[in-house]
């Protein structure tokens, strides 16, 4: 059975239908990457998946682990291991990183039948994670992305990534916003998450992080679709000759 | 001409309130004669009114519907209901100095744990004994005020603490004040002198006991700060849902001195909290906060007069309303800066957070700046929680039920952090805390 399954979505967006009949099949193990023009509906999927509200689902199903994800509250499916990177990671003034980690962490094990870690296994945990991601200290001790640069934003993303221990991560332009120093940093921290336990989805515009995380299957969406997927010989196909081909087809 | 609004019903009331009230008011020598012109002073105006600008949003003459008779002396088993409620609300390691229905209650308070840098006597102890024309005129004086004038004629009990020149206390003294009545009122007036260079910390809560309802309190407090002196004063109410509280505070604060304020307001059918500080000296530092938690039909009103007198001196008010239901809650921040008051820097935030479609919040942050060279500033907005940060919670694993209650703590602990005492932070978050579980 795949890890994530999704049979001919259909997703409206103010009476609008963005996503229209998509077809998307991921294994345990594998990082798929999704390329595709603005407008593409690739935030609109991660966003989904997560459980955004605001989306009209119309058609097709969505299934992690053979469950319908659909049918879920964002924190069930959290908890059950689905993790989204945020594009643009919210700013929480007066919840300290610190606290919401652990508010996170417990809410997910709890909903999981888990024991809550202890304080000190708690900031053990977190303290090792960070310096991994080079995050100093006092950064977890302020509100939740407040006053962060927009790679320190990420690397927080990661950083939750790490200490969540998901199944699925779907990173929603991870490298946006990132000079080239971020983006190895936050692309190191995702590659030392690679596990054959675990799937990935990272949704870019361009093939620059794709040289830094390298996926199995590339897929290039236009207008709510899934247009074409290959190897990763694709992203270089797309690199020379745009996205134009797909979008005309569509 | 200059029209005179005819008198309600409910203010001919409180003139037979105070008739009769007249024998229980404590006061030798010129007492009476102070409280005479004090009620005289209200009579003029009678109970605040939408007419008049400072009290635009919370018309008394239109919401209280009765002037109630006194509260009679708390008899013993109004004593054993007090007393429960009063430990309830005990702040850690503090002093406590029970006022119940407007009496002092010595049985019931910590006199014997009071340090010795601090002398506590009762109102009626220094008004019936001690009182010179000079302390009398200082404890029982008032502002232009109708509610603070009608205090200075009917209170009838309250606590005179004075901390000499140079001497600190440690622990925090409490002032309680609970209400055990069915509807009556009370009539509360305490005063603070901390010498020059003086630190206390003064914590006060109103509190119901078991039973009580439907009243009316009315407290005042007159406080000097002397020069380099420090003071903390933070005062939660969570009084009966319906009942009436109405708060005063005068506050003068001498140079180079420390002032923080805190006022929460989590319960209680109509409050109003107003505090009127007076900075005199040169380089004094004011930390103003609030916070209004008001559910149900309750209705809270902030109002902080800051009135910078002298010059170099700080002042930072940071207020924060969160409203469910058809709650209403009311912010008036008035900044006064005066021609001498060079180098001012103040600055006012407030904001709501509004989780009802109905509930309604009133800010209203004002600046007058009669000086040059001064930095000031203010800033109000109010709205919903953020259904973005809602969603981020929720997909980090929150239910959306503890993700909400995560970003109100949140927002309310934006002013709580400004409490510098982290044990009084601690009694004041778990007050907030306490009364967001009640309502989820």
């Amino acid at each position: 059975m795949a890890l994530l399954e999704i049979r001919d979505l259909r997703v409206g967006v103010e009476d609008r239908e963005v996503i229209r009949g998509l077809d998307l099949n991921v294994n345990a193990g594998e990082v798929h990457a999704i390329m595709g023009p603005n407008g593409s509906g690739k935030s609109t999927l991660s966003h989904v998946i997560a459980g955004k509200p605001g989306y009209e689902i119309t058609g097709g199903q969505i299934l992690f682990r053979g469950e319908n994800l659909l049918r879920m509250e964002p924190n069930e499916r959290a908890a059950k291991g689905v993790f989204l990177a945020f594009q643009y990671p919210i700013e929480i003034p007066g919840v300290t990183t610190m606290n919401f980690l652990r508010a996170a962490l417990n809410a997910q094990r709890k909903a999981r039948d888990q024991q809550e870690f202890s304080t000190p296994e708690f900031l053990k945990r977190v303290r090792d994670v960070a310096d991994s991601l080079n995050i100093p200290q006092d950064m977890l001790k302020r509100g939740v992305n407040v006053g962060f640069s927009g790679g320190e934003k990420k690397r927080n993303e990661i950083l939750q990534m790490a200490l969540f221990e998901p199944s699925l991560c779907i990173l929603d332009e991870i490298d946006s916003g990132l000079d080239i120093d971020a983006l190895r940093i936050v692309a190191s921290g995702i590659n030392a998450l690679r596990s054959p336990k675990r799937a990935m989805i990272v949704i870019t515009h361009y093939r620059r992080l794709l040289d830094h995380i390298e996926p199995e299957i590339v897929h290039v969406m236009s207008k709510g679709r899934v247009m074409k997927s290959g190897g990763k010989e694709l992203a270089l196909e797309l690199e020379a000759c745009g996205y134009a081909q797909f979008e005309d087809a569509a | 001409m200059k029209q005179v609004l005819p008198k309600a019903d409910t203010e001919r009331a409180i003139d037979s309130v105070f008739a009769a009230a007249r024998g229980r008011m404590p006061g030798a020598g010129l007492v009476p004669q102070i409280r005479a012109r004090a009620f005289e002073v209200y009579e003029r105006t009678g109970l605040p009114h939408r007419g008049m600008e400072d009290w635009k949003y919370t018309d008394l003459r239109a919401l209280i519907g009765e002037v109630l008779p006194l509260a009679p002396r708390p008899n013993a088993e109004a004593l054993v209901r007090a007393k429960v409620s009063a430990e309830q609300v005990s702040a850690d390691q503090a002093v406590k100095l029970v006022l119940v229905d407007g009496v002092f209650a010595p049985e019931l308070s910590d006199l014997g744990r009071l340090e010795n840098e601090v002398v506590v006597r009762s109102l009626r102890e220094v008004l019936e004994n001690s009182a010179t024309e000079a302390i009398a005129g200082l404890v029982l004086s008032t502002t232009n005020d109708s509610a603070i004038s009608l205090n200075a004629a009917m209170a009838t009990d309250g606590l005179v603490i004075t901390v000499a020149d140079g001497n600190a206390v440690k622990r925090p003294i409490q002032i309680v004040h609970v209400a055990t009545g069915l509807s009556v009122s009370t009539f509360t007036r305490s005063y603070l002198q901390l010498g020059k260079g003086a630190h206390a910390a003064i914590v006060e809560s109103f509190v119901p006991a078991e039973g009580a309802s439907g009243y009316q309190a009315n407290d005042a407090i007159i406080a000097l700060v002397g020069d380099e002196a420090s003071l903390s004063h933070i005062r939660v109410a969570a009084d009966a849902s319906d009942a009436v509280n109405i708060s005063s505070a005068i506050i003068a604060v001498g140079a180079r001195a420390k002032l923080d304020l805190f006022s929460m307001t989590c319960s209680g059918s109509i409050s109003r909290y107003q505090g009127f500080i007076t900075l005199a000296g040169e380089g004094t530092k004011l930390s103003a906060n609030g916070v209004n938690l008001i559910r149900d039909k309750l209705r809270a009103d902030t109002t902080i007069v800051v009135d910078h007198a002298g010059p170099h001196c700080t002042s930072r008010e940071k207020f924060r309303a969160v409203v469910d239901d058809c709650g209403r809650s009311v912010f008036q921040g008035r900044i006064v800066v005066r021609p001498a008051a060079r180098k001012t820097d103040a600055t006012l935030t407030t904001r709501a957070l509004l989780l009802s479609d109905q509930a309604e919040a009133d800010n209203k942050p004002e600046l007058k700046i009669l000086a040059d060279d001064v930095t000031c500033g203010h800033g109000a907005t109010s709205g919903a929680l953020d259904d973005t940060l809602v969603f981020y919670l929720r997909a980090r694993g929150l239910s959306e039920k503890d993700a909400q209650m995560l970003l109100i703590k949140a927002f309310f602990g934006e002013s709580i952090e400004e409490i510098t005492s982290e044990k009084l932070r601690d009694f004041v978050t778990a007050q907030a805390e306490h009364w967001l579980q009640a309502g989820r």
